[in-house]
């Protein structure tokens, strides 16, 4: 009985291709459209996830101002000392490192070469705290340091744009009015919120200090770099760093804050929070776009009514029974359903794929929301391809021959 | 499944038929009590709405009756369930509409084919029966057409073909001259008529038209749901 219900749907499925085709666009469509927006929403936030990672883990950053969005600026506001980040890394607990740092943008040559770089002074703690890693060469250590050595660790912007295809390593690059070796090459961390993160110099600040640009006050570091240790809470170190800056920097009671804290993880929960977001507003627009292809199907099958009826009267009549009439539109509605909701899955993971390195987001894979896609639209085709042969399968035969 | 032992073919008592309730309904059938002998060419009349297609609708089981009874081959039918009634359908009646009824799109070999399919029989035997079917109502040539592609005279053919290919005990048929011209009338009764007399199918056709009925031994006339003459020739018809 099932093979025969299944051949006879097939069958019925090839004499009106028409309908079948309009039935599994409702379906393909709406299936397509929630799995590739849910896989590219997720894609992004994976994305961003990552870059957020990239920046350093349990990462504070201190600078002078009142901070984003304050009405006072920065301005005139005093800068930090060598002795705030030796301070901040002695006195409060739970920190893992500090690191003063003092940027410059300066111009660099090596051979026919020139640009204006990034450059960066700070102590080898930075390294550990901002997470960079050397693909070639070392790191500067606190040797160099203390002597002020003329080396440089290298973005791979900076790679790039003046060595070309030359190896690095042990040349000597020209920056501002000093020649500096270039000791290490770091790992590229790619595109941030912030810009080119690859597009750096870093050097000992006492080299900075002493050969490039002259130190002219105590106060001449532009922020700190703060690695919390692992499973502190940010928050309590944020008001410690706080309380201990405002004593260093003698800010009266009334006085507001003349420095603010950057906090990556904070950063990190809101941005993974908003692309959330993002991805849900996503699969609510694709949600409308399968509802709207299962009012579609609802259509295609209420127009038909009048001839499917007839049909089912037709069959009852010459001795079908109720159920094998009930399962062939059962066999033809999953079928179809079936077949718009695999050609929906084969789309979707077609313009994934394409769309992904388009918009440059990671292409993940997301079982659920096939299955869940599928499911649903294989519920639209059976719920409305079979209700309305159900109701006429209960009429007596003449009625559902008559009906008009 | 001939009639075996005593019991006629079909046998009515008391039948009723009331449409819609209280004070709207409306009864068509005012108590039937006939018999029907395997075998005969009956003929039913009567102006329209007189309760001669619903009549026509409850023998053959597409309708139930609100009250009397109804014994086919001795078998209670009002006592059956929508299945059962099927099966009867499938297994012994076989009908032929005035609109004939043919599923669209779908070749007369195929239409044909389909009351087989329900029965389970072999593809290769479903197909040999078809196209005997269709030989013997003279459409040997129209097998892969479709409705759309056959006059009103060969789909009613068809229908018939798909009404006999069963091999059925009671063959209906409802005013299945009713959308006809005259010359195709003839061949259709003349048809209907060979059915009978050569397969020994009994035949039972709704008719107002008095040519029509002339093929028939016996005419059954109905008026406002009642039997009014049911007469029997000496002499049927005879094909020559």
């Amino acid at each position: 009985m099932i093979a025969n219900a299944f051949f006879i749907a097939v069958r019925e499925i090839g004499r009106n291709l028409t309908r079948a085709f309009l039935t599994v666009l409702g379906i393909f469509i709406g299936v397509a459209a929630i799995i590739t927006m849910v896989t590219l929403g997720q894609g992004a936030t994976l994305a961003v996830k990552a870059q957020i990672s990239n920046l350093g883990n349990n990462l504070l950053t201190l600078r002078p101002g009142a901070g984003f969005g304050s009405r006072t600026s920065s301005a005139g506001v005093p800068h930090f000392t060598e002795k705030d980040a030796t301070a901040i890394g002695e006195q409060i607990a739970g920190i893992a490192a500090a690191a003063p740092v003092r940027t410059a943008s300066l111009s660099t040559i090596y051979l026919q070469n020139a640009r204006l770089s990034a450059i960066t002074g700070t102590t080898p703690a930075y390294f550990q705290i901002n997470k960079w890693k050397t693909a070639e060469g070392r790191t500067f250590n606190d040797a160099d340091l203390r002597s002020g050595a003329a080396v440089c660790v290298i973005g791979n912007t900076v790679r790039k744009e003046l060595f070309g295809h030359d190896n690095p390593i042990g040349a000597r690059i020209r920056i501002g009015k000093a020649s500096c070796e270039v000791i290490g090459l770091l790992i590229a961390k790619g595109q941030a919120g912030m810009g080119d993160q690859d597009d750096t110099i870093i050097m000992p600040l006492s080299t900075l200090q002493r050969r490039l640009i002259g130190k002219i006050s105590a106060h001449d570091i532009n922020q700190i770099s703060i690695s919390a240790q692992d499973s502190v809470d940010s928050g309590a170190l944020i008001s410690e760093i706080t309380l201990l800056m405002r004593q260093r920097r003698n800010l009266q009671r009334n006085q507001d804050n003349n420095f603010n804290i950057f906090d990556t993880r904070q950063i990190a929960e809101t941005l993974g929070a908003t692309t959330q977001l993002m991805t849900m507003l996503l699969a609510a627009v694709a949600g409308v776009s399968l509802l709207v292809g299962g009012i579609g199907i609802m259509n295609i099958m209420l127009v038909s009514v009048t001839e499917r009826t007839r049909e089912i009267g037709i069959r009852l009549a010459i001795g079908a029974t109720g159920n094998e009439v009930l399962l062939q539109f059962l066999v033809e509605a999953v079928t179809l359903s079936c077949v718009g909701g695999i050609l929906g899955i084969l789309l979707a993971l077609g313009l994934c794929a394409g769309l992904a390195s388009i918009i440059q987001v990671p292409f993940n894979f997301n079982v659920q929301i096939n299955v869940i896609a599928f499911l649903f639209a294989a519920a639209v085709g059976v719920v409305f391809g079979y209700t309305p042969a159900r109701r006429a399968a209960r009429l007596n035969p003449i009625d559902a021959l008559r009906h008009e | 499944m001939k009639a075996t032992g005593p019991a006629a073919l079909i046998e009515l008592h008391g039948l009723t038929k009331t449409y819609g309730v209280g004070e709207a309904a409306f009864e068509a059938l005012k108590g039937i009590d006939l018999t029907i002998q395997a075998g005969e060419f009956v003929a039913i009349m009567g102006p329209s709405g007189s309760g001669k297609s619903t009549l026509m609708n409850i023998l053959g089981c597409l309708d139930t009756p609100t009250a009397g009874t109804y014994h086919y081959q001795g078998i209670p039918v009002e006592a059956l369930n929508t299945d059962e009634r099927s099966l009867l359908r499938r297994y012994a009646l076989g009908f032929v509409f005035q609109g004939f009824n043919l599923l669209a799109r779908t070749s007369s070999l195929d239409n044909v084919e389909l009351p087989l399919l329900y029965r389970g029989v072999t593809r290769k035997d479903r197909h040999e029966r078809a196209v005997a079917a269709l030989t013997s109502v003279g459409l040997p040539t129209k097998l892969r057409s479709t409705p759309a592609e056959l006059s009103g005279g060969q789909q009613q053919r068809v229908a018939i073909a798909r009404a006999i290919v069963t091999e059925p005990s009671t063959l209906f048929a409802d005013e299945p001259t009713g959308n006809l011209d005259s010359i195709t009338t003839g061949e259709v009764m003349e048809l209907l008529t060979r059915l009978n007399q050569d397969r020994g199918i009994t035949v039972l056709v709704v008719t107002h038209d008095d040519h029509v009925a002339t093929f028939a031994r016996r005419t059954i006339l109905i008026k406002d749901g009642r039997i009014e003459s049911d007469v029997v020739r000496s002499a049927p018809k005879l094909i020559s």
